[in-house]
């Protein structure tokens, strides 16, 4: 069971965020309204993980992006997964910039209505899992060019789910091929990306984020 | 082609026998008539609102006596069609609000509503009296000397002329009157000469000098500001209601439906409530990209660079973007640029042919500069098709300016030019 603050200023979605999440066994501890409240709520509660909206009071801008990363300074790998309306490279780029991009999630709102994969994603996310939104990875591989340009078709199909914190199985199951395919293309794309082959834990993250920062050796110290 | 003035047709042949001299007539006679009506006014005011003043309700009369020009004025302008068919164009503003307190406001700011009230006291006690004379002068002495028949034949033993001479025969008075009949047309020249200096004199009196011209295309400029902006604001009220209202709303939908799939995963309603998922799911793409047109969020929340950086990752081809903007600029200059860098891009995509395209600028001279870059086939032309009109438009409002070259063989640039100010 995960305890999990709720950001969303849309009453009617929040409502059906705290009914589905209660009825995935979780526990939604606080379910608030505005990035002021969020900061209160996770400072009371202490939850495993927050899910928030981008756009929300008082401004009615990024309020709740910018109080998610404001978060995760203060507390470092506190998982956050932000839903938003909007396919957009810099707020997906803000959040993986906070704290290695590890435990952190961006998707598109539509992304509720697939449940079981929703629910799947916040458990990853606060697993320390790295979600990005199919779309905003598609967007992506179209246009970034270097490094990315290296990569083949099939090789951007495997880290466009890899982003997305899909496991070598179910990336595997998705592309219909083996295992062994994907690990084959994971190992090409690393090194493509020159990302060193060393057993650091996140190579998987630091291909993702080589990729939506459109630069090559992401610093793995 | 000049407009017949008076003044035109005096150095006409036909001129005598046209209606040029019944019309001046009629001009400074209606000028006595008009003139005493003024003096009275002004006296009127000024002394019941002098000895009132006591008992406070005097000084509206005061107020009133000072636009008395106002009303003058507009009935002068309208008088001098008689003699003039050049219209005098009335100088003063309409007021930014309805109300009286508004109208009386701009009215005593402006300086078309004092000279008027010069003009009033000009012509009440002096230009009237004046013409008065004159159109008097010419009538009596033609009509005294035409009426000498007729006052012999009531009198039946003597008339006198003008006052003057005595005629007492029949000869006498047809010569009498024959003498003012040719003198009709002589004095028909003074007469009409006089009514032109007269018109000259209110067309310079009462007409807009070029210092509320210049107010009037200030507040010409004011206005098309306040409609882009308002325009703008629009805008941004469809994007915030799609995003509160619809946008939401298919969310919950989306998800609501969700959650009946994962009861009725293997019933006969599966099918069907994952192809009612699938519409919601389209709709909202349809939603997100409509919106995206009518105001993108990032826009807003994050300036130009990264809007500009979002529609080049959204482009069909390349685009590189190399934008240098220490400070945000205000936001219509970002809306307008983010537009037009939008349109440029368009082009680009659809016309040009081109396989890759570059957005650089930044600030030169406290200017925003702003270029888009294509290695097309050129044969841009701002004049064909609304759009790249439509930017230089939207543009020249903030007095930017858009130039665009496309050779035919290309490459084509835009460049747009923005005065931006940094603070």
């Amino acid at each position: 069971m995960l305890r999990i603050v709720l950001a969303e200023d849309s009453v009617l979605l929040r409502e059906g965020l705290v009914g589905l999440m209660e009825r995935f066994g979780h526990r939604v501890v606080a379910a608030v309204g505005s990035a002021d409240e969020l900061t209160e709520a996770v400072a009371a509660h202490g939850p495993d993980i927050v899910v928030t909206d981008v756009r929300m009071p008082p401004g009615f801008s990024d309020e709740g992006l910018r109080a998610a990363i404001a978060l995760r300074r203060c507390r470092p790998g506190l998982p956050i997964l932000v839903l938003s309306q909007y396919i957009q490279r810099s707020y997906a780029e803000d959040l993986l910039d906070s704290s290695d991009g590890t435990g952190v999630g961006y998707l598109l709102k539509e992304r509720i209505g697939h449940v079981e994969e929703f629910v799947d994603a916040v458990h990853r996310v606060a697993e320390g899992g790295t979600v990005v939104d199919p779309e905003v990875v598609r967007q992506l591989i179209r246009h970034r060019r270097d490094p990315l340009a290296r990569l083949t078709a099939r090789e951007q199909e495997v880290l466009a789910l890899m982003a997305e914190g899909k496991s070598n199985a179910s990336i595997a199951a998705a592309m219909v091929v083996s295992e062994g395919t994907v690990s084959k293309h994971f190992g090409s794309i690393l090194t493509k990306l020159d990302l060193s082959l060393d057993d650091t834990t996140n190579r998987r993250v630091l291909a993702v984020l080589a990729y939506l920062r459109g630069r090559p050796g992401v610093d793995t110290a | 082609m000049h407009p017949p003035t008076i003044w035109t047709r005096l150095h006409l042949r036909r001129y005598v026998r046209s209606g040029w001299p019944w019309r001046a007539a009629l001009y400074l006679l209606s000028s006595a008539v008009l003139g005493l009506i003024t003096l009275l006014t002004l006296v009127l005011l000024a002394v019941a609102g002098s000895v009132l003043t006591v008992v406070v309700v005097g000084l509206p009369l005061l107020l009133v006596l000072v636009l008395t020009g106002v009303p003058l004025a507009s009935v002068e302008r309208s008088r001098l069609r008689l003699i003039d068919s050049e219209p005098l164009t009335d100088p003063h503003r309409e007021p930014d609000r309805t109300g009286l307190t508004a109208w009386l406001r701009t009215r005593l700011q402006e300086r078309a509503t004092w000279r008027e009230l010069g003009y009033a006291v000009l012509f009440g006690f002096l230009l009237w009296p004046l013409e008065a004379l004159v159109v008097g002068s010419v009538l009596l002495v033609c009509g005294g000397l035409l009426a000498t028949p007729v006052m012999l034949a009531v009198d039946g033993e003597e008339a006198r002329v003008l006052k003057m001479w005595i005629v007492d025969s029949w000869p006498g008075a047809l010569s009498a009157a024959l003498a003012g009949l040719l003198l009709m047309p002589v004095l028909a020249y003074p007469l009409g000469a006089i009514a032109a200096g007269r018109a000259a004199l209110t067309r310079f009196l009462l007409a807009s000098p070029t210092g509320e011209l210049n107010s009037k295309i200030k507040e010409l400029g004011r206005s098309r500001v306040r409609l882009v902006d308002a325009f703008e604001a629009e805008r941004r009220r469809i994007e915030r209601d799609l995003h509160d209202g619809a946008q939401q709303r298919l969310v919950a939908l989306s998800m609501t439906l969700g959650l009946a799939r994962l009861d009725a995963a293997d019933g006969p309603l599966g099918p069907l409530l994952a192809k009612a998922q699938d519409e919601a799911a389209t709709a909202l793409v349809e939603i997100r990209e409509l919106i995206r047109g009518i105001h993108p969020q990032v826009l807003t929340d994050r300036g130009l660079v990264a809007a500009v950086e979002d529609l080049a990752d959204r482009s069909t081809i390349p685009v590189d973007v190399d934008l240098d903007l220490p400070v945000r600029p205000a936001e219509a200059i970002e809306t307008a640029v983010y537009f037009a860098v939008s349109e440029a891009l368009a082009n680009v995509a659809k016309h040009s042919g081109a396989s890759r395209a570059v957005v650089r600028g930044g600030l030169e001279n406290g200017q925003l500069a702003v270029e888009v870059e294509d290695d097309g086939h050129g044969g841009a032309d701002t004049g064909r098709g609304t759009g790249l009109q439509g930017v230089a438009d939207r543009v020249s409002v903030l007095d930017g300016r858009l130039l665009v070259s496309s050779p035919p063989g290309g490459p084509t640039l835009f460049r747009l030019l923005v005065p931006c100010s940094t603070p």
